[in-house]
């Protein structure tokens, strides 16, 4: 079933990166997604024991955090030009290393909230010690922006239960 | 169009100079990593802008991407080898009053 | 319709290099390796989406089949950037930071090295 959808996947990305639709191409399009879902089919979906429902829910609410997510970026670039242009913008630089725990359970959940603190206004992950982040933060400014909001957005996405356990 | 996406690229060009101002005096070997990731992405890019100039698009793009896929995995692996190197520097430190 | 979407893909090439600007002086300006990774690592980012979106717009704007997929093939280098960047820009902090050097701080009278948090 997973072996069928990332062998799916896997030739689709052929087909678009090669542009050639004759029978030679595409057959070894074929053969080389085979080959490669046969050897690696295993690193793609960690957690298979979740329903089809559980997935088509991510998949449903991943848009909008995907939009709120870009706006962010903006954001922190925005904030980026300032600091870096503007004559006194380095009076506001104060840079200072934040810990905080998380209460997300899944690996991949974590890896989605360090990458998306990274490209949010001011803020990088710097490392994941177990449940702790630590994450460093260029003026006090931003530091006060890491108030759980995107913990909250990628809970709501990705693990459904942990918010109903806090309801 | 041709001569404003030429005028991108020498724009493009130049500001990777203070980058490579950083590559070179940077103070720490992680700095000139950095300098030399942010380079070579933007080496993407200029690829792409490249192939627009001379309208060959199509092939250009297969070239940054493989670009930036050989970029990506060489900042990872500098990055995981100066982390060897610490770790090895502290496992010898703390070895070595017991040897002596 | 061609004007228009040369105007679309012109704007966001500029925007795109003058974000690339701000990347480029605060790598020379900010004080420490941490700030100036924040500075490669976001400004980066989103110019490379930027003009790699502009440069998508300019190629699908005349409409054959063929170049609609070259517009999807740069977007799709566009994903793998916004993909790979932070990871990157991840390593290569926690290199810098286990490597021990030190963050440059400004307020030490009241702050401490790390301060802890309840939640994120």
């Amino acid at each position: 079933m997973y072996r069928l959808l990332i062998f799916i996947l896997i030739l689709t990305n052929w087909l678009i990166f090669s542009g050639i639709f004759d029978v030679f191409h595409i057959g070894l399009g074929v053969l080389c997604a085979g080959i490669v879902t046969w050897i690696s089919s295993d690193l793609l979906f960690e957690n298979r024991s979740k329903s089809i429902r559980g997935r088509l829910r991510e998949m449903s609410r991943l848009p909008s955090y995907l939009v709120w997510l870009l706006w962010q970026i903006v954001l922190a670039n925005v904030y980026m030009l300032k600091l870096a242009l503007s004559p006194g913008g380095l009076e506001e630089v104060s840079p200072r290393v934040v810990r905080f725990k998380t209460k997300l359970e899944s690996d991949f959940a974590r890896f989605v909230l360090a990458q998306s603190i990274t490209l949010t206004p001011g803020t990088v992950t710097v490392k994941i010690v177990g449940d702790e982040f630590y994450v460093h933060a260029i003026s006090k400014a931003a530091a006060d922006g890491l108030d759980g909001t995107m913990e909250g957005w990628i809970a709501h996405v990705y693990e459904p239960e942990l918010e109903e356990k806090q309801a | 169009m041709g001569l404003f996406f030429t005028f991108v690229g020498i724009g493009l060009f130049a500001l990777m100079l203070p980058i490579l101002y950083r590559l070179i005096v940077g103070p720490t070997a992680i700095d000139r990593i950095v300098a030399v990731n942010v380079i070579g992405t933007k080496t993407a890019v200029l690829l792409v802008i490249v192939g627009v100039i001379f309208k060959q698009v199509g092939m250009f793009v297969d070239f940054a991407l493989a670009y930036a896929l050989l970029n990506f995995i060489g900042s990872l692996a500098a990055a995981r080898y100066f982390h060897r190197v610490r770790q090895d520097r502290e496992a010898s430190s703390i070895k070595a009053p017991t040897t002596t | 319709m061609s004007f228009l979407i040369n105007m679309i893909s012109g704007a966001l090439v500029l925007v795109g290099l003058t974000f690339f600007l701000a990347a480029a002086v605060g790598v020379i300006r900010f004080p420490d390796f941490y700030t100036r990774m924040h500075a490669a690592g976001k400004g980066d980012t989103l110019s490379t989406i930027l003009i790699l979106l502009g440069i998508a717009v300019f190629t699908a704007g005349n409409f054959s089949v063929d170049n609609l997929l070259i517009a999807v093939k740069i977007m799709a280098i566009a994903v793998f950037i916004m993909l790979t960047s932070p990871t990157s820009t991840h390593a290569l902090m926690q290199a810098g930071y286990d490597d021990g050097i030190k963050p440059f701080e400004k307020e030490k009278e009241d702050e401490i090295e790390t301060e802890e948090k309840p939640t994120a």
